[in-house]
């Protein structure tokens, strides 16, 4: 299967059929739900204390059961309509936005305890408008993501980067923005699991 | 949208905008649902609260006068207030209506719950 961030922009992807067809598919709730239950293992959160989090391309929400499952509370950010309505659909417990990574996170400073993002980094590397400019999309979501963290937060952003030239730029704009760490890779011999934290 | 969202929402993304806060609430629907009540966590919320923000809100969509002008000293003790504001943060929604940011009067339309943040390419 081609990659649908070839495809189409996401807004324009994720229309109601294939957020639907997203949120039924169990093998992708599977997946969504085990990357989730590791990227809240990698944030390294305080033990049994129900914290503040941000879902970054929550979608439907599948990341965000996990987050409430587990105690916390949540605010998702997704550009794709579609999904965000069937998030509300399956009454999920966090609050939503309707909003692009790219232009931005929209919240103040040191607001969250910790951010995670599954499978959604890789559309932020694409130039879907004459308009965009990856690098300064990405500059963008990480330094206005590092502020809305507090001071300990970590963020655990899981993605499918398409190859080295991909994983660099986005790491690259993450130094950039203040950001340490680095790039977790929990299927060497798959091409298509990496996450950043 | 909750009003704990609303606390923390700003429209600094839009260019020319430097603080972007309190974004102004307009609600034409509000709900109100039951959450389960967890003190650590409101306690916990409340350092990084702007209360004036939020006393300011919950005067429009709610009840006017329900949260003091102040926050309360020991608050971590008084389990009345921490369902207070517990309420206030999570249990009043805002199903349609819309915000504003203050600075520039760009209003952002809340539908079905869901605030569009979505800006234009020539406002960023």
């Amino acid at each position: 299967m081609s990659r649908p961030e070839y495809l189409a922009p996401p807004e324009i992807f994720y229309n109601e059929e294939e957020a639907r067809k997203y949120t039924q598919n169990s093998r992708i709730i599977d997946i969504q739900v085990q990357m989730c239950e590791r990227a809240i293992e990698l944030l390294v959160l305080p033990e049994d204390q129900p914290c503040y989090l941000l879902d970054l391309g929550c979608g439907s929400g599948l990341s965000g059961s996990v987050l409430e499952e587990q105690g916390h509370h949540w605010v998702g950010v997704d550009i794709a309509q579609a999904m965000l309505d069937v998030a509300v659909e399956r009454e999920v417990e966090g609050d939503l936005l309707l909003g692009d990574m790219g232009h931005g996170c929209p919240f103040r400073a040191g607001c969250f305890d910790g951010a995670v993002s599954i499978s959604a980094l890789q559309w932020l590397c694409n130039a879907d408008k004459a308009s965009h400019k990856p690098i300064q999309r990405l500059y963008k979501f990480f330094s206005s993501l590092y502020a809305c963290l507090t001071r300990s937060a970590r963020a655990v952003l899981q993605f499918y980067p398409e190859n080295s030239d991909q994983m660099e730029l986005v790491t690259q704009q993450a130094m950039r923005a203040g950001f340490y760490g680095g790039v977790v890779v929990d299927y060497p011999n798959s091409t298509k699991a990496k996450s950043f934290s | 949208m909750k009003l704990l969202t609303h606390n923390m929402l700003t429209s600094k993304c839009l260019k020319g905008v430097s603080v972007g806060y309190p974004l102004g609430i307009n609600a034409t629907e509000v709900t109100t649902s039951v959450v389960d009540f967890d003190p650590e966590f409101i306690s916990r919320l409340i350092p990084k609260l702007e209360w004036h923000a939020l006393k300011q809100a919950s005067d429009i969509i709610g009840e006017k006068g329900y949260l003091p002008e102040a926050l309360i000293a020991d608050y971590e003790n008084n389990e009345e207030f921490l369902k207070k504001v517990h309420h206030a943060l999570l249990e009043i929604e805002v199903v349609s209506g819309n915000l504003v940011c203050p600075e520039t009067g760009r209003s952002f339309p809340i539908n079905n719950g869901i605030p569009n943040m979505l800006l234009n390419e020539d406002e960023v």
